[in-house]
């Protein structure tokens, strides 16, 4: 930890850095997906074809998409875009999936009841389908935010890495400490996106918490309140196949 | 950069040797092997532990959002500074990235079989260790080969990046082409380890597929 403490300037920039490649590729993530996800949900044959491509493009190893975009798209091979694009197809590849299941989770009563007082298709789905598939859509975004904080770092080697540059400093200097500090700071990272993201979805999915906020007061659990926020062990086994 | 990709692949001085193509590949797999077979051997029993018995699960939940979150350049960087250079310091950083996927498939695997299945299998006179093995196990397989399935691709990805601390495997070409600043030998790497990948990856879905439980029952 001396190391941390004593370069406090030259982490927080890495840090930033750090932050800046993680956070651009989810956010950009996050949108293509729910674009893909309210345009193909409802038609089989596209959907199969963006699953399937989504899962190929998840196989392919961190490394192998980023020194393999500058030849596609013809950034230079040291270029952040080539970072910022790999984990942005990831996350994107991650997150349709995980669109697609959320929409077709929404009861259908409640679509013939927003159908019934009269919303046009392109209204039930933004107002109506889109806030009922936050809780769902929250979960794989933490899982794709965190998996894009412990990417980023594999792009030191090609120059491109916020706190992974710490590993390949350390490594080259013989000097563990420094990687240490490199892996605490992007564990912390990791956990505060995680929180973050939790507590935005639980502010925009208040209907959800409502019964178990007002019932925390005599201990009991109303029936209604929802299932706590651990998730199912169909979702553990399912997240494991995230990280490379 | 694509030519000069395919110009390696079509000299055969790159196929032969201790260097060539097959004998990387072959570096690759078996790291991958060892590492993913060690992870099993660790994670196996301790996932039917707290599938069986609910002990320590909000434990298990917690550390595996945790792990996921563990940069594996830093793990093996590290491991290598402390334990020195040779097969063991990277694969140790290898299994350790395979056990996550590996214990939450077991664990979702035990846990999610039907309690009533379990009920009625101890009220007809079997012994835990029996329900383990002769329940709980199979029922479990799918969830488990798809967390053994998440293993190995993690683990072939990550075997890529052992090159940096100068072991052999499929990274050799992507870290030797960059410090020789020859970017087809790269590519050469990226596409062989993708390719790796998507084979791996096919193969294992059918396997998945074939011991799934709906899928046994259509075909009876």
């Amino acid at each position: 930890m001396n190391w941390l403490l004593d370069n406090l300037p030259q982490a927080m920039g890495l840090t930033v850095e750090h932050l800046y490649l993680s956070l651009v590729p989810t956010l950009i993530g996050v949108v293509v997906a729910l674009g893909l996800g309210l345009a193909f949900g409802n038609r089989p044959r596209a959907r199969a074809i963006i699953t399937a491509v989504a899962s190929a493009i998840f196989t392919i190893p961190s490394l192998a998409l980023f020194v393999v975009i500058p030849s596609i798209i013809g950034t230079q091979i040291l270029d952040p875009l080539n970072v910022v694009i790999a984990l942005a197809l990831y996350s994107a590849s991650l997150l349709v999936r995980t669109v697609f299941d959320a929409l077709d989770a929404v009861a259908p009563e409640v679509l013939n009841a927003a159908e019934a007082l009269g919303y046009s298709h392109a209204r039930r789905r933004i107002f109506v389908d889109l806030p009922l598939a936050v809780a769902p859509l929250a979960a794989g975004t933490r899982v794709a935010a965190v998996t894009n904080v412990s990417l980023v770092s594999v792009g030191a080697v090609i120059g491109v890495g916020g706190l992974g540059q710490l590993f390949v400093s350390g490594y080259q200097r013989n000097y563990p400490d420094q990687i240490l500090a490199g892996i605490i700071v992007i564990l912390l990272v990791a956990l505060v996106f995680d929180r973050v993201i939790a507590v935005a979805a639980r502010l925009l999915t208040p209907w959800l918490h409502q019964g178990a906020a007002a019932n925390s007061g005599d201990g009991k659990r109303r029936r209604t309140s929802p299932a706590p926020v651990a998730p199912a062990p169909q979702e553990l086994a399912a997240s494991g196949r995230e990280a490379k | 950069m694509i030519n000069e990709m395919l110009a390696y692949f079509a000299q055969g001085a790159n196929w032969a040797g201790e260097t060539g193509i097959p004998a990387r590949l072959g570096e690759h797999l078996w790291y991958s092997f060892l590492a993913v077979a060690a992870a099993a051997v660790l994670a196996f029993p301790v996932g039917v532990f707290i599938g069986h018995t609910g002990v320590g699960k909000v434990y298990l939940v917690s550390a595996s959002n945790v792990l996921r979150a563990l940069p594996s350049l830093g793990i093996m960087t590290l491991l290598v500074l402390l334990m020195g250079i040779g097969l063991l310091p990277p694969l140790a950083a290898l299994v350790l990235i395979a056990i996550p996927p590996i214990l939450a498939g077991v664990y979702a695997g035990v846990a999610n079989v039907d309690p009533e299945v379990v009920d009625a299998a101890r009220a007809i006179g079997m012994k835990d260790s029996r329900i383990i093995l002769q329940v709980e196990l199979p029922l479990a397989l799918p969830l488990i080969l798809g967390g053994m399935r998440g293993a190995i691709l993690q683990v072939v990805a990550t075997a890529t990046i052992a090159a940096y601390v100068n072991l052999g495997g499929l990274g050799r070409y992507i870290f030797d082409g960059l410090a020789l600043y020859d970017y087809g030998q790269v590519l050469v790497g990226a596409v062989l380890v993708t390719a790796l990948a998507l084979v791996l990856d096919g193969l294992l879905a059918l396997l998945v597929k074939a011991v799934s439980p709906a899928r046994r029952a259509i075909a009876r």
